[in-house]
């Protein structure tokens, strides 16, 4: 199943905050919201994926954006990840039932970890943009999500 | 930029703390080209990217860029304020003032410059390289020297 299209409500789902708090479709109501999966935890590309946006994030926020980094790791594995990238960019994890999220979203590699993917959400939940790379080696760049906020907000 | 004029002309995105980044810096140097160089420096990869960053900008303004650049680049092991100043000294720049401008906000500005411009320009990871229509990201091999001999 490919990743969920523009014009599609976002499907329900649950995932684990670190905090200890599930993050359903509830959270996403009211506000735009960027799902930023990645496949894996301390992979040397996701590291620079995250660290490029934790860059622009000030501008991301000043556009009403809020990005979550998800991941089928475990809320530790993210919170020792996001420690040692210095970003603040909160973790959603799809540990258990694993991958479940992310097979709702249409992103879930067979090989059971999340594919590069983006999907914006808009504060009817309904989604605006998604994104999904070629392959997991191929990084995303903050561009397209900054074109996506620019398209939306016309 | 530098290289001979009318040589085909690349830009780079990179980072000096940026291994794969070295590694194309040196071949780069192999091949006739004409190459701009842009800052992308990634402080959560790379701690002291963007205090290296300012520091080659502070050098451009005494007119020391390139030779600065090639300094961080040569040994990416040393790039503590005491061995930015080390660069300074021996390629005979005015320190105080050195220091004074690798701090200041026109410097950083200059930098986040690059970088917005580098965002825009769809660049996730250091190295990117453009030249015309071609865009390679990462590490260097044999079909990027390949593309960009001369026919």
């Amino acid at each position: 199943m490919p990743v969920v299209e523009a014009g599609q409500p976002a499907p329900e789902f649950s995932l684990a905050t670190y905090e200890g708090d599930r993050f359903t479709r509830e959270n996403l109501l009211g506000r735009i919201t960027v799902l930023v999966f990645y496949p894996h935890a301390f992979s040397p590309i996701c590291t620079d994926q995250l660290s490029v946006y934790q860059e622009v994030l000030d501008d991301f926020t000043e556009r009403g954006a809020t990005l979550y980094g998800v991941s089928c790791d475990s809320v530790w594995a993210q919170q020792a990840f996001r420690e040692k990238l210095g970003t603040t960019i909160e973790q959603l994890s799809d540990f258990e039932p694993k991958g479940e999220a992310c097979r709702a979203f249409g992103v879930l590699h067979p090989a059971g970890f999340p594919e590069r993917a983006l999907v914006m959400t808009g504060p009817d939940g309904v989604v605006l943009w998604s994104h999904q790379a070629e392959n997991p080696g191929v990084l995303p760049g903050a561009n397209l999500i900054f074109d996506a906020l620019d398209a939306v907000s016309v | 930029m530098r290289g001979p004029e009318g040589a085909r002309p690349v830009t780079v995105y990179g980072d000096y703390e940026c291994p794969s980044c070295a590694a194309l810096e040196a071949r780069l140097h192999e091949l006739e080209l004409r190459v701009t160089f842009r800052h992308f420096p990634v402080r959560s990869s790379h701690p002291r990217a963007q205090a290296a960053a300012h520091a080659a900008e502070a050098a451009a303004l005494q007119g020391a860029f390139w030779p600065f650049h090639d300094a961080l680049f040569a040994d990416q092991g040393r790039l503590e304020d005491p061995h930015l100043w080390a660069r300074a000294e021996a390629l005979g720049l005015d320190l105080p003032r050195f220091d004074a401008d690798r701090r200041s906000d026109a410097v950083a500005e200059r930098v986040r410059a690059d970088f917005r411009g580098g965002i825009r320009a769809g660049v996730a990871t250091t190295p990117t390289l453009f030249a015309g229509g071609l865009r390679h990201v990462g590490r260097p091999g044999p079909e990027l020297w390949a593309a960009l001999r001369p026919a």
